[in-house]
């Protein structure tokens, strides 16, 4: 007996080990017994607080929620478990057949009725994790024990059937290329259906290599990470697709409607799924929320922020209802991306900056409206929660003052969290022959216009940077920018520099995820004119030019509120150079094409 | 407005008393249909509840129909051409903005009015008819002041801009934030021309001739036929603030008077009106 005890002493010992290695320190391990199956369970958090299961996908292990459990951890009774042949679970024996979703769902009633026996649990799919949590959703004896279901990367395999169907009964053009597309993502399917040599590869070769291949295609962080288990887990994890696909793509279940709220978050990178699959998604699931993450397929370790905090949203929403109206209120467009991400604008207290602000928060995210004018921003702040930002604050800083900026983003980080969206967007106007230009007029334009944004880019793309959770950067230069002229040299080249510094920092950020925008917004009705130095006249001239400017920018009266969604959109496409205005689109199209008469146009002197 | 220039407009001709009458009875008019207004009502609906309340008042002649417009087309979202100014099929649903814009001509005076409100609760609008506050202080007092119409423009748009909000005025034909009211002659039959009174038209159209020689224009605009000091007479003022499709405004008469008395060189013809009560409520709060 006391050898045996002693064992088992040990046996704690390695596992307790094994949790923290695996990033699961301070969870409590128990197993679950169901169908002569032996299911490893493991908890994070009070019991007392609405339960979250997290089911892991293929080639994975329960670790692979490491991450995000720990930030559930706080808020929740967050449950793990390995699916059988998993992990630390034990394998059905014969592996043929027992891998069907009829008998996964029977794991998951299991371990749902010892974790949480009295209240409904929220369940969250990855992968394979989602397949199930499909089945989980909408089969009829599930119904009462699950009270919210978060699906990523893993689409109901009957729904995913009947997607087909559709297509092949009339391919159109473009159901064809939809069917073509998801054909070629799926190749791995039809390998895992060859018998053998997908476990021999496995054990093998593929096995060794697999953790260097996750960091370098999808880029996965190193670490803990996949477990020791990864062979026999991928190899015993074959029998999923032998089991359930076939048979599901060729009689899918037609009575598939969710009868949970579902949250659907979709990596718009994933080399696996196409985002098409989830088209109809609305027939099957009329609770559904949207969600979008520019990443890849493993985003339960590249994304863990953003995972943990729209699955706290979601399900906190469901908890109490009463907070359920931050996600109806933000009607925006882009409210599926943008929703709950922390985004910073500066020059926020007029014009496209506050424009900006505002599109943002139509999407649902949280703002941070910096301004020289504080009571600008304060009142953009204050505006951008009317309009659906869920928080919003205002703050005062000069772009060009280092120390303010530092302290503006240590504030930040440590009060508000990191910046997923940057909008360098403070600038000011100068105008005047560059032989009346002194060097003072051309300091202070460069201190905004080109420090300020590097500035912003140093400080703010450090912290995302080490985040190493992706982010994006938007910089706004301007149509002057590869648009010489005889009235705006300083201005000019300080944006010229803006658009290279954008170019160049794009270049470096991609490997890590962060997407860099230069916009180039053109003749925009906006303050900027009535703010603008002219050089080399007197107070009186310059006024009547403030003046004058302003009204031809008026009669032009292309609205700020266009940029601000010009913005948006090129950071949903991750595009590089933006120009907004049809001047600003031609201007771009003749430096390339035609930069002599561009030449000429700039020896040109506006009458002002 | 202060207690002299009450006194001072109530020893006003009756003229005044008869463009008040029509003023309230507007106003009153606007109350009673938004009182009305249901879920899936259209603008057109509420446009003929408009004109079959007042019909029944006595309202024979228009200075402009009545309009209505619902949701985003408060704030003129994506107007090119004036025809989308009238009343379309679109219905109301709960929590939408809406403003009823009417301008009858009874016993000889006109009115023009605006009134914004919501079915339901709608903060945002809620927040631009507070913000609306300051314009109407804005425009009384400059034109006290005697500055050229034109700067009052350009003044209330950067308020509108620094407020965060557009200038949405601007959609009105020439982009005018007030033009001239007058009396208006009855006649048996008064046809409209586009939703204006021919009538009505007429009198702008006089006042514009007279203008043109005189060096003033009875259309308050942002162009250089309104660069000259506020011309006496009635003005229905309509500064009108678009926010990310939501809209609001008021329209009411402003009285301006040759007097050297800055209070009585300008005043507004009402302040018992829905929107100064509710500034007045939200100032007692």
């Amino acid at each position: 007996m006391s050898g045996m005890s002693g064992t088992f002493g040990e046996q704690d010992g390695i596992t307790r080990a094994g949790l923290a290695g695996a990033g699961l320190a301070g969870a409590r391990e128990r197993r679950v017994s169901t169908g002569g199956i032996d299911l490893c369970v493991v908890e994070l958090g009070e019991a007392e607080r609405p339960t979250v299961v997290l089911v892991h996908g293929y080639p994975d292990s329960k670790e692979v929620w490491s991450e995000v459990a720990q930030r559930l951890a706080a808020r929740f009774h967050v449950v793990l478990y390995d699916v059988r042949g998993h992990g630390r679970s034990t394998a059905p024996v014969p592996l043929r057949g027992g891998f069907t979703l009829e008998k996964l769902t029977d794991d998951f009633l299991a371990v749902a009725d010892a974790v949480s026996p009295d209240r409904p649990v929220h369940l969250v799919g990855h992968d394979w994790g989602s397949v199930q949590g499909w089945e989980f959703a909408t089969v009829a004896r599930t119904e009462g024990r699950i009270a919210s279901f978060t699906s990523i990367s893993g689409p109901s395999l009957d729904h995913f059937g009947h997607w087909i169907k559709k297509r092949m009964s009339r391919p159109t053009p473009r159901r064809a290329a939809q069917l073509l597309g998801q054909g070629a993502k799926s190749w791995y399917v039809y390998m895992l259906h060859t018998p053998v040599l997908p476990e021999l590869a496995w054990r093998g070769p593929l096995g060794k290599r697999w953790p260097r291949m996750l960091e370098r295609v999808e880029k996965v962080p190193s670490g803990s990470y996949p477990t020791a288990s990864l062979p026999s887990d991928a190899a015993h994890g074959a029998w999923l697709y032998r089991d359930n696909v076939r048979p599901r793509m060729r009689r899918p279940r037609t009575d598939a409607y969710a009868h949970v709220p579902v949250q659907l978050i979709t990596p718009t990178g994933d080399a696996f799924l196409s985002e098409r699959l989830y088209d109809d998604l609305e027939l099957w699931a009329p609770d559904l929320l949207r969600r979008t993450l520019p990443a890849k397929h493993w985003v339960p370790r590249t994304r863990p922020d953003q995972l943990a905090a729209w699955i706290t949203e979601f399900v906190t929403a469901r908890e109490e209802p009463a907070a359920r109206a931050p996600e109806q209120k933000a009607p925006g467009k882009y409210a599926d991306r943008f929703g709950g991400q922390l985004v910073l604008v500066t020059g926020a207290a007029s014009g496209i900056g506050r424009a900006t602000a505002f599109a943002f928060a139509e999407a649902g995210a949280r703002v941070v409206c910096v301004d020289r004018d504080a009571e600008g921003a304060a009142r953009t702040a204050d505006m951008a929660r009317l309009v659906g930002a869920p928080e919003a604050w205002g703050e005062c800083v000069d772009v060009s003052d280092e120390q303010a900026m530092e302290e503006l983003a240590a504030k930040t980080a440590a009060e508000y969290g990191i910046v997923d969206v940057l909008v360098n967007n403070a600038g000011i106007g100068l105008s005047g022959p560059f032989l009346e230009t002194s060097s003072q007029d051309w300091k202070k334009v460069l201190d905004v216009n080109l420090w300020g944004v590097i500035h912003g880019c140093r400080i703010f793309g450090r912290q995302m940077a080490e985040r190493g959770q992706g982010g994006h950067i938007v910089n706004t230069a301007s149509a002057a920018a590869y648009l010489p002229s005889k009235t705006l040299p300083a201005y000019s080249t300080s944006k010229a520099a803006v658009l290279m510094l954008s170019e160049c920092l794009r270049a470096e950020l991609a490997s890590r995820s962060i997407g860099v925008s230069a916009i180039c917004p053109g003749i925009v009705n906006t303050n900027i004119t009535a703010t603008s130095r002219f050089a080399g006249v007197d107070a009186a001239e310059e006024k009547r030019r403030q003046e004058r400017s302003s009204r031809l920018y008026g009669l032009r009266n292309f609205p700020p509120e266009k940029v601000a969604e010009a913005i948006l959109r090129a950071v949903v496409r991750n595009e590089a150079v933006v120009p907004v205005t049809p001047e600003s689109k031609g201007a771009l199209w003749m430096s390339r094409f035609a930069p002599r008469a561009l030449r000429r146009l700039a020896q040109l002197e506006p009458r002002l | 407005m202060t207690a002299d220039t009450r006194q001072g407009t109530a020893q006003l001709s009756s003229d005044l008393r008869g463009f008040r009458e029509v003023q309230r009875l507007s106003y009153e008019c606007a109350e009673a249909v938004a009182a009305q207004l249901r879920p899936g009502v259209t603008e057109r609906e509420a446009a003929r509840m408009q004109r079959e309340w007042l019909r029944e008042r006595g309202v024979r002649d228009w200075f402009h129909l009545p309009f209505a417009w619902f949701g985003d087309r408060t704030a003129f979202a994506d107007f090119k051409i004036p025809l989308q100014f009238f009343p379309t099929n679109r219905k109301l649903e709960p929590g939408m903005p809406f403003i009823l814009d009417m301008a009858p001509v009874h016993k000889g005076y006109a009115a023009d009015i605006g009134y914004s409100g919501s079915l339901g609760l709608n903060p945002v609008q809620d927040r631009l008819m507070s913000d609306l506050r300051v314009h109407r202080e804005l425009i009384l007092d400059q034109v006290r002041e005697r500055r050229p119409l034109r700067e009052i423009y350009e003044n209330v748009e950067r308020l509108m801009t620094r407020q965060g909000y557009a200038n949405r005025h601007r959609a009105y034909p020439f982009g005018v934030i007030a033009h001239k009211v007058d009396r208006v002659r009855e006649r048996r039959w008064s046809p409209t021309a586009f939703g204006f009174g021919t009538q009505s038209l007429k009198g702008l159209a006089s006042d514009a001739l007279h203008g043109h020689r005189e060096g003033w224009s009875p259309l308050w605009s942002p162009y250089r036929f309104s660069d000259h000091p506020p011309q006496p007479g009635l003005w229905a003022v309509e500064p009108h603030l678009g926010f990310r499709g939501t809209g609001a405004k008021f329209e009411e008469i402003l009285v301006v008077t040759d007097s050297r008395d800055p209070g009585e060189s300008a005043f507004w013809l009402d302040d018992d009106l829905p929107h100064v009560r509710r500034w007045a409520e939200e100032k007692a709060a």
